[in-house]
């Protein structure tokens, strides 16, 4: 079981409140993504989860019992921390069964659980190595290997991908999934990273300045963003969001339409404009476009068969079906 | 950049620290060595002299040689053994914030600017003096019979005296040590379930090993040559001749230049077999 709830949890650094009263709902077995720009308390809420902070209000309920003022380690949830934090003087064996070691697991029981998580995670044949004599992607899966033999209620993951480079990253996203779905054991996964957001998470949580900007499925955000923050924050390249006179003419102060929901064309469309920097992948290519209605460049997607040079100059047809409405305040009108 | 050239030029500008480095480690050196085969007394004919290997038997077949090397090593032991151990639960006291901690630090590094005659002499005089000093008086609030420390436990008072004046300088490298614990580990453990002696002996302790290493090492030479705080508060009686009080008797008090020699050469082995023994015990710590 690993169902967790946070009532009106906030937290304060001396008189700088970080974390102002929050309510959130993860159910048991669910994989559950914070995601915000760098600053926004996601560390720190994952750390009051954990019990490493105190709460300065509020209640943590895990399973339905308070554990607010339980210490980290009755909480039964297990960290993999961003620097790893493998003890540096031990071996891979020692580091995966130090858990059941402080549990007082006997011994032959703590090398059935080792052999078994070194198994699940690929790491046999390191087992008698430090952690200094291993890559990035082995010790962090140490890491995540000292945190399942716990089998913990869930497992925190702070930002555990952002020391590896783009390939390992990519693969270790995979692993971690399929753990996942093979454990069916609550996660809570902290990133800034929205790709890694999108793929992973049931649930995502999008953070801004300690606050809960929305929280819903990968396409639940992707689709219906109920503010321009989140709007900005979730899909890659970013949602072009304009204001001004072509907004007003939707009945909105700002409008958001994503790049792949523009029309690029040579002859006729709405928007007149000249093409900027262009960025070819391949298998699609990314223009900015100066539009003469707007003072910002939009960034559109076209297939990569699409070519136009520096300067050429185009139209633009957003697909209306598609676009996103805001109030003055950034909140989003149905 | 390290073409023959440059090589050789090196050679030829750091020559002239070498060899005076050398001159300034071998004349000595060879000087004892050469001193420790004649028989030379200053004051009653000077060099009268070559003796063999007298020298060196006279010195170990007195009766003060082999007590002076086990005072020696009982010294050294001890003051390690304190330093380090409390020189690790000050460590965890000052690493832990608290108000007024810059002030805090600098007392505890105090001791270690004291001069070790003066330190000698304080303790000597305001605390272990059986009549006027602070333990005498301490006992004597309490209706005890004042404790002769110097006389009566001279080799614990002494071992407390400069066990006093190293401990600064353990405390400051093995709170540099401590300071430098990844948080994150230690809280790894917290959420393994460790308690915080668990923490302590399986996180710290083997983090600091290498720290305390560097402490035993450093201060080990230094404590095989500890005289001052000898000289100015027993000089030597009550059990606490060290060897290196012991070579000060020969050749100063009873004027042998030749046997003092001899007690150098001792010396010079005594302090490499220690060595020997730390590097064997300690030594794997520093590799990384
Ligand atoms: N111990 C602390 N004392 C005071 N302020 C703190 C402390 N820890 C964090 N903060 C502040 O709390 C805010 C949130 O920090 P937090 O580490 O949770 O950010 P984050 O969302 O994890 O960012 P990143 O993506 O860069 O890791 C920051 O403004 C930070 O300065
Ligand atoms: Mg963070």
């Amino acid at each position: 079981m690993g169902q967790i709830h946070l009532d009106k949890v906030s937290k304060c650094f001396g008189d700088v409140e970080v974390i102002p009263p929050l309510d959130l709902e993860i159910e048991d077995g669910e994989f559950v993504v914070f995601v915000g720009p760098s600053g926004c308390g996601k560390s720190t809420l994952l750390r009051l989860i954990a019990g490493l902070e105190d709460v300065s209000g509020g209640q943590v309920l895990i399973d339905g019992h308070d554990a607010t003022t339980i210490s980290p380690a009755k909480r039964g949830l297990a960290m993999v921390f961003q620097s790893y934090a493998l003890y540096p003087h031990m071996s891979v064996r020692k580091n995966i069964a130090f858990p059941l070691r402080m549990a007082g697991l006997d011994k032959t029981e703590q090398d059935k659980r080792v052999v078994q998580a070194a198994d699940v995670l690929n790491l046999t044949d390191y087992l008698d190595r430090r952690p200094g004599q291993l890559s990035g992607g082995q010790r962090q899966r140490v890491a995540i290997g000292r945190a399942i033999v716990r089998e913990p209620a869930a497992f925190l993951f702070d930002e555990p991908l952002s020391n590896l480079d783009a390939a390992l990253r990519v693969g270790m996203r995979l692993e971690i999934s399929e753990l996942h779905k093979r454990l069916a054991t609550t996660m809570i996964y902290v990133t800034h990273d929205q790709v890694e957001a999108m793929t992973m998470a049931d649930k995502i949580v999008v953070l801004n300045a300690g606050v809960v900007e929305q929280v819903g499925s990968p396409l639940e955000l992707y689709h219906q963003p109920c503010n321009t923050f989140v709007a900005g924050f979730i899909g890659s390249p970013k949602m072009n969001l304009v204001q001004g006179e072509e907004a007003a003419s939707y009945n909105a102060t700002t409008i958001g339409i994503r790049p792949e929901h523009v029309m690029i064309s040579k002859d006729n469309g709405l928007w007149k404009g000249t093409v900027g920097v262009s960025e070819h992948l391949g298998s699609d290519t990314f223009f900015h476009v100066k539009c003469d209605a707007f003072s910002a460049p939009l960034t559109v997607r076209a297939s990569g068969a699409v070519e136009l040079d520096y300067g050429a100059s185009v139209f633009l047809s957003p697909d209306t079906s598609k676009l996103h409405r805001f109030d003055q305040t950034g909140q989003r009108l149905s | 950049m390290a073409t023959q050239h440059s090589r050789s030029a090196a050679r030829l500008m750091m020559a002239p620290a070498v060899i005076l480095l050398l001159g300034w480690m071998l004349l000595p050196l060879t000087m004892t060595l050469v001193l420790s085969f004649k028989k030379y007394l200053p004051l009653r004919g000077g060099d009268l002299g070559w003796v063999g290997f007298d020298n060196y038997v006279r010195f170990v077949s007195s009766s003060a040689f082999w007590p002076a090397v086990t005072t020696t090593l009982i010294v050294v032991g001890g003051v390690l053994i304190i330093t380090v151990a409390l020189g690790v639960l000050l460590a965890l006291l000052l690493d832990q914030p608290m108000w007024g901690q810059g002030i805090v630090r600098i007392l505890v590094i105090a001791p270690f600017f004291v001069m070790p005659t003066v330190s000698g002499l304080v303790w000597k005089n305001m605390f272990m003096d059986p009549v006027n000093g602070f333990f005498a008086h301490l006992s004597k609030a309490f209706g005890a019979e004042p404790i002769q420390w110097l006389s009566q436990a001279s080799l614990p008072s002494l071992i407390m005296i400069i066990s006093w004046q190293w401990l600064p300088f353990a405390t400051l490298i093995l709170l540099t040590a401590i300071q430098s614990l990844d948080s994150e580990q230690v809280e790894a453990a917290e959420m393994d379930g460790a308690g915080a002696i668990s923490r302590f002996r399986f996180i710290v302790l083997p983090h600091l090993a290498r720290a305390m290493t560097v402490v035993v090492l450093i201060q080990t030479i230094f404590l095989l040559s500890v005289f001052a705080e000898i000289f100015v508060t027993t000089a030597g009686a009550f059990g606490t001749k060290t060897l290196t009080y012991l070579i000060f008797q020969r050749v100063l008090e009873s004027q042998n230049v030749g046997l003092g020699s001899a007690g150098g050469v001792y010396a010079i082995i005594l302090a490499n077999l220690v060595a020997l023994f730390l590097m064997r015990v300690v030594g794997k710590n520093l590799d990384a």
